[in-house]
């Protein structure tokens, strides 16, 4: 039996320069990712299914029904200087909620502050671009959403086995195996993509 | 007679791309935005270049209009114009506009409203040279574009 056609990562990109976001768009799409493009982080919360009321709670399960995202995302790259809510106070907010903070989030400065850099990362930021942005820049993005869907997919599976019965989850396993053997393939491939250097400086 | 045009003309693009690298009006990052350019988006450097051009005039219209107002002291928001359009530059290339902005905003950092204006005339100056080169380029492609249109009778 084949792998199962790969449906293609959707990624949000927040920018208040619209030259910035036309431009990431045509990366994006280049790259072959779908793209949705917001022009502030107020936007970009409402468009991943977060409203401004939402506290943590450390009780809410990790599917929590209030914060349902309509599209799924797998990833945000996020300008850092924004009127308003910045890409740290997005980045900050994305961390903090249950249901988004194993989305991975990009930092986009035009601005090469190392302090800034640091912050972010520490934050939980993945990457940190020096704009202008490039397509090779880009390559970095697969590695992350891979790695956050495969730990999806593991986690769902966990939950799901708790409620099968014995016959249901052998066959589970069967179809586990399959998806391993495809799984190990593609990480086989990004491990030997993947460079040295996380984070980009100049 | 026809295949003699097209390629004058392509050595009329290429004289002129390189005079502006040459000078430091435009940097790398416009053969990026060229390089970008493809089948599903094929004016997809004039289509960015006309918003900057768009984006541009508004900022440098707002820019005149705080220093000309005699009671002018909002240097921060001067900042974030000139923020913006240096942004704006180094994501097309336009490398000499950005640094033009980058003096700009060290006067204006200063509060220095003389450097500011002398800033800002420059810049209008630098602006209107690049968009003259800019539409120069575009024009040559476009009859590039209808060179490569045109059929020989006999072919068809």
């Amino acid at each position: 039996m084949g792998m199962a056609a790969e449906s293609q990562f959707h990624v949000l990109a927040v920018d208040d320069s619209i030259i910035d976001r036309k431009l990431i768009q045509k990366l994006l799409k280049t790259s072959s990712y779908q793209v949705t493009t917001v022009d502030s982080g107020t936007k970009a919360l409402e468009f991943l299914g977060l409203h401004q009321n939402d506290t943590i709670n450390p009780n809410t399960p990790s599917s929590s029904p209030n914060n349902h995202q309509e599209v799924e995302v797998n990833l945000v790259i996020t300008d850092y200087c924004m009127p308003g809510m910045t890409g740290y106070d997005l980045l900050k907010k994305i961390k903090e909620s249950s249901s988004l903070r194993n989305i991975p989030v990009v930092i986009m400065s035009s601005e090469n502050v190392p302090s800034r850099i640091t912050r972010c990362l520490e934050e939980g930021a993945e990457e940190f671009f020096l704009k202008p942005v490039r397509l090779s820049d880009l390559s970095k993005l697969r590695p992350h959403m891979l790695k956050t869907k495969f730990k999806d997919q593991h986690q769902k599976q966990e939950e799901k086995a708790a409620f099968q019965s014995p016959k249901q989850q052998k066959t589970e396993q069967n179809l586990q195996q399959q998806q391993q053997q495809c799984n190990n393939n593609k990480r086989k491939a990004i491990d030997e993509g993947l460079s040295p250097l996380r984070r980009r400086t100049r | 007679m026809l295949g003699l045009a097209a390629d004058r003309l392509r050595a009329d693009t290429n004289r002129l791309l390189a005079f502006l690298f040459h000078q430091g009006i435009l940097d790398e990052q416009f053969l990026q935005l060229q390089q970008l350019e493809d089948g599903t988006s094929p004016n997809f450097v004039s289509e960015v270049v006309n918003i900057y051009f768009h984006e541009s005039e508004k900022l440098l219209r707002n820019l005149r209009s705080l220093l000309m107002d005699r009671e002018f002291s909002d240097y921060n928001k001067m900042g974030i114009h000139l923020n913006q359009f240096m942004g704006s530059s180094s994501s097309i290339g336009a490398k000499r506009i950005r640094n033009v902005c980058v003096a700009f905003r060290a006067a204006s950092e200063q509060n220095n409203r003389a450097g500011c204006l002398r800033a800002l005339e420059l810049l209008e100056h630098e602006y209107c040279f690049l968009k003259n080169k800019l539409h120069e380029l575009f024009q040559i492609q476009q009859q590039r574009a209808l060179a490569a249109g045109v059929r020989y009778p006999m072919q068809n």
